[in-house]
């Protein structure tokens, strides 16, 4: 449908299988013309950004070819690539915290006086740079300093200065705000009238429509097809992305709460760099109710997950689980009174990847009676709960002997959660649940976690995916530095703009509003 | 582990084993005057007698203990290379017993067996207090713990149980009634082998079917993930260094009460050394522990056999047994091929 002089660039038959066995990409073909920005979406896990780290050198395919301009050449690391012309931000930045704007911009291509840093040239490129492509940076902050939209700003910047005409985002709005993310769109239709040709990689259909011009759509690690962007919906688009029709929305019933399950009261905690990353906050959670806590990450959420589950300590104030203090508890003592964690981060807290599913389903009752005879374990009746539950939670494996690690993401946490599910929780510690993870499970998880509520638990629900904490919740708190911004007793009732100046500290209720999150 | 992964892991450490031994014969081919003769010996010693055979089973003896007593501590992650000095100091404890106390027979073996196992315990558990308690290092601590028990030992042998009309410093002859009884005629294989096949039954079903070792394991995987599913992780990786010590311990003293009339050694015997070699070839998991005990009581003994007849020096036998350590722990080594056997099952 392009003219073939058009094409900049091209990857064909591209096959890439990782160490564990799972297949990233299947002879996917893909490619962009020049001075588009092209879309390029599927579900987590569905190969976007394999082949885009194969683009930038991160990544060696099994087969396949790759021609720039016509040429095949070959991308054996990112400064090939980057020689090449191909930058890429990736969603975690690779910037030195320490470090200015302007050091980070430079670093690997740096200007030199004599055998040091020049940074008055430095600072000067910095500047020149964010002025021709209208990305505003002060080019001597440091990076720790700044916020995730400007840190993103300076990341693409450092892609230019190394002469990137072909930029790979990777989902790039999943840290921002709503206004942070029309700033990108904004700056990123400046850079392609500037000629440059943008790669976006996201699942957010509506980021899709409203920047791209073609679209390339990808399912378990093939090409579903290309298509411009005026020529399909919304629908079509998840379609294919997909499989089937999906429904996002979880019917849910309205919330009929009980009595309070979590108390926090005056809570501080004092984090490494003795700043209070929790400060002076309360609130509740009540029996069949999901309060959600939205907010921009490292806003203090991680630690009060850390302080509610044992984890982390906390300095100040009182956190009551079913009407027990848990300060001097363990984390086993406090799982002990009912409380089920999904961590933020899978792989670091929520599994043994080396063992297999079976032993990773029974970590916290392994030494429940039911599954011990006498000393041994009850091998048989480990076998038999592991079965049960990898069928009632749909796990996708071999087996419930195969490794963790052997599984896709989605099917890794749907082992976390079903095992954390299936303890009778009366309180549900819900941290990103569904990050990272494919609709099917994502829709699961979700539905699950609202099926518990009306069976009587108290699900706290902390995420940065607005959609999920505005969708899932039935009240909301807003957390910025430490602090809660606001409290929404309808989460259905607000929209995402107003949720956006509550998360970036903009705007903040008045202690009266807040307080009324503390029931009884 | 799927089945292809554990015949590729096999096929592995069989690969490892077979360069092992190439580079062995050509060392003897460059070092010898009768490469034949040498590599004849070397090979085939050990099966040329009953008592050569003997000596390969008595020489496995102590490599399982240690090998088992060092798999159990590095399955929760803990490289605690205190099992020489828990082997030593056990030695040392059990050689008290069998030269100070009248007991009747089978039960004298059994308390001199028992306290050698608690002195171990003791010695491989206080690197995993200083762990737990103030975050020291294991690997370091259990280091240098080995030659607190190497001195603190002869110590304790010169002042206590030194014999003084013996012309070495030895310790008085055991009693009869603590010595283990041979049970294999015409060699030297001793009840200890039997205790041992218990030993590598017992830890096996330990680490692999209990509680405990269920925790040992998970931990020794990803500790966070312990912890955060409420496993008391410092009891946990406690349990893993006293048993471990208490199986280095208990080996020691089967050493010395199976083989030995009074205690003899001047120096560290070198078994906590090898047991790290039978631990890694076993991957930690005791069922193999005994095969990879077994070859390399093998070799040892045919070196020794060769050493006897010929111009061969045993020692070269550690160039071998660094090889294979290389060659196994060198995660790049056979990569590729394993890569492209795990291509080759995906796209099925």
């Amino acid at each position: 449908m392009s003219d073939a002089a058009d094409v900049i660039l091209k990857m064909e038959n591209i096959t890439k299988v990782y160490p564990n066995g799972i297949i990233a990409n299947k002879g996917v073909d893909f490619s962009i013309t020049a001075g588009e920005i092209h879309g390029l979406v599927g579900e987590n896990g569905a190969g976007k950004t394999t082949l885009m780290q194969i683009l930038f050198g991160l990544n060696h395919p099994e087969k396949g070819r790759i021609l720039l301009e016509g040429k095949e050449i070959t991308i054996g690391n990112p400064n090939a690539a980057i020689a090449f012309g191909i930058g890429m931000v990736h969603q975690h930045f690779m910037l030195v915290p320490s470090l200015s704007v302007a050091e980070n911009l430079v670093m690997g291509v740096e200007p030199r006086k004599g055998v040091v840093l020049n940074l008055p040239e430095a600072v000067r490129i910095t500047r020149e740079l964010s002025e021709k492509y209208n990305l505003k940076v002060d080019p001597q902050a440091a990076v720790r300093d700044l916020p995730v939209g400007t840190k993103q700003k300076v990341e693409i910047l450092k892609a230019l200065h190394r002469g990137a005409r072909i930029l790979i985002l990777d989902e790039p709005t999943a840290v921002l705000t709503p206004q942070e993310t029309d700033e990108l769109f904004d700056e990123l239709k400046l850079l392609k009238d500037e000629g440059n040709t943008i790669i976006f990689i996201s699942h957010k259909l509506n980021e899709i429509k409203s920047l791209c011009d073609r679209v390339t759509i990808m399912r378990a690690g093939k090409n579903q097809g290309v298509f411009n962007v005026s020529d399909v919906s919304e629908q079509d688009i998840s379609r294919l992305m997909v499989g089937r029709d999906v429904i996002l929305q979880v019917e849910k019933g309205p919330a009929e709460p009980k009595e309070t399950i979590l108390k926090v009261n005056d809570l501080t905690i004092v984090n490494r760099f003795r700043k209070n990353a929790v400060d002076d906050i309360s609130f509740s959670v009540r029996k069949g109710e999901i309060l959600g806590i939205a907010g921009v990450e490292g806003n203090g959420q991680r630690e009060l997950v850390e302080a509610l589950t044992g984890l982390g300590k906390y300095a100040e104030g009182d956190i009551g689980i079913t009407g027990k203090d848990i300060k001097k508890l363990s984390i086993r003592g406090i799982r002990d009174l009912g409380t089920s964690h999904i961590p933020e981060d899978r792989m670091t807290y929520g599994c043994a990847a080396d063992l297999s599913i079976e032993m990773n389903l029974i970590a916290y009752k392994h030494d429940h009676p039911d599954l011990n005879k006498n000393l041994l374990m009850d091998m048989n009746a480990i076998k038999d709960i592991s079965d049960d539950l990898v069928e009632e939670y749909r796990i996708l494996c071999s087996s419930p002997q195969q490794e963790v690690r052997r599984l896709s993401g989605g099917n890794i946490q749907k082992v976390v959660v079903a095992r954390e599910f299936s303890s009778d929780p009366k309180l549900i510690i819900a941290d990103q649940p569904t990050r990272g993870i494919d609709v099917g499970a994502t829709e699961f998880i979700r539905k699950r976690l609202v099926t518990l509520r009306d069976d009587g638990s108290a699900v706290l629900l902390v995420s940065a995916d607005l959609n999920e904490v505005m969708e899932l919740s039935d009240s909301l708190i807003v957390m910025y530095g430490g602090k809660i911004t606001a409290y929404i007793e309808n989460a259905s009732s607000i929209t995402e703009e107003k949720l956006g100046l509550y998360m970036l500290g903009l705007e903040s209720q008045g202690d009266d509003e807040i307080g009324r999150v503390c029931h009884d | 582990m799927t089945k292809s992964q554990r015949l590729f892991e096999i096929y592995r450490t069989g690969l490892v084993i077979l360069i092992a031994l190439l580079l062995s014969l050509v060392i003897i081919l460059l070092v010898s005057d009768v490469p034949g003769e040498a590599m004849k010996l070397f090979l085939t010693g050990p099966l040329d007698s009953l008592r050569h055979f003997g000596n390969v089973l008595e020489m496995m003896v102590p490599l399982l203990f240690t090998g088992l007593a060092i798999s159990v501590m590095f399955s929760a992650s803990q490289f605690n290379l205190g099992a020489e000095g828990a082997f030593f100091f056990g030695a040392i404890g059990a050689a008290f017993i069998a030269v100070n106390w009248n007991l009747p027979p089978v039960i004298h073996p059994m308390v001199a067996i028992l306290w050698g196992g608690i002195i171990g315990s003791v010695f491989c558990g206080i690197p995993g207090f200083l762990k737990i308690k103030w975050g020291s290092s294991e690997l370091v601590s259990s280091l240098m713990f080995n030659y607190i028990a190497y001195f603190f030992g002869l110590y304790l042998i010169n002042y206590f149980l030194r014999d003084v009309n013996a012309g070495a410093m030895v310790s008085y002859p055991f009693a009869e009634s603590a010595k283990l009884i041979r049970i294999i005629p015409k060699t030297r294989v001793h009840f200890g082998l039997i205790i041992a096949a218990l030993a590598v039954v017992f830890t096996a079903v330990f680490l692999h079917r209990t509680r405990w070792g269920y925790r040992i394991i998970v931990i020794g995987r990803n500790i966070r993930f312990a912890k955060y599913a409420g496993i008391n992780t410092d009891r946990a990786i406690l349990l893993s260094q006293v048993l471990g010590g208490f199986i280095a311990g208990a080996g020691g003293s089967i050493e010395v009460l199976g083989l030995y009339r009074r205690f003899t050694w001047q120096l560290l015997p070198g078994y906590g050394w090898t047991g790290i070699i039978v631990a890694i070839l076993a991957r930690n998991n005791p069922i193999y522990i005994p095969v990879a005990a077994f070859f390399l009581a093998y070799m040892r003994i045919g070196a020794d056999i060769m050493s006897r007849s010929t111009d061969m020096p045993n020692e070269f036998v550690a160039i071998i047994q660094g090889l294979i350590i290389i060659l196994i722990a060198a995660s790049s080594f056979l990569a590729k091929q394993r890569h492209k056997m795990v291509v080759k099952e995906a796209m099925l």
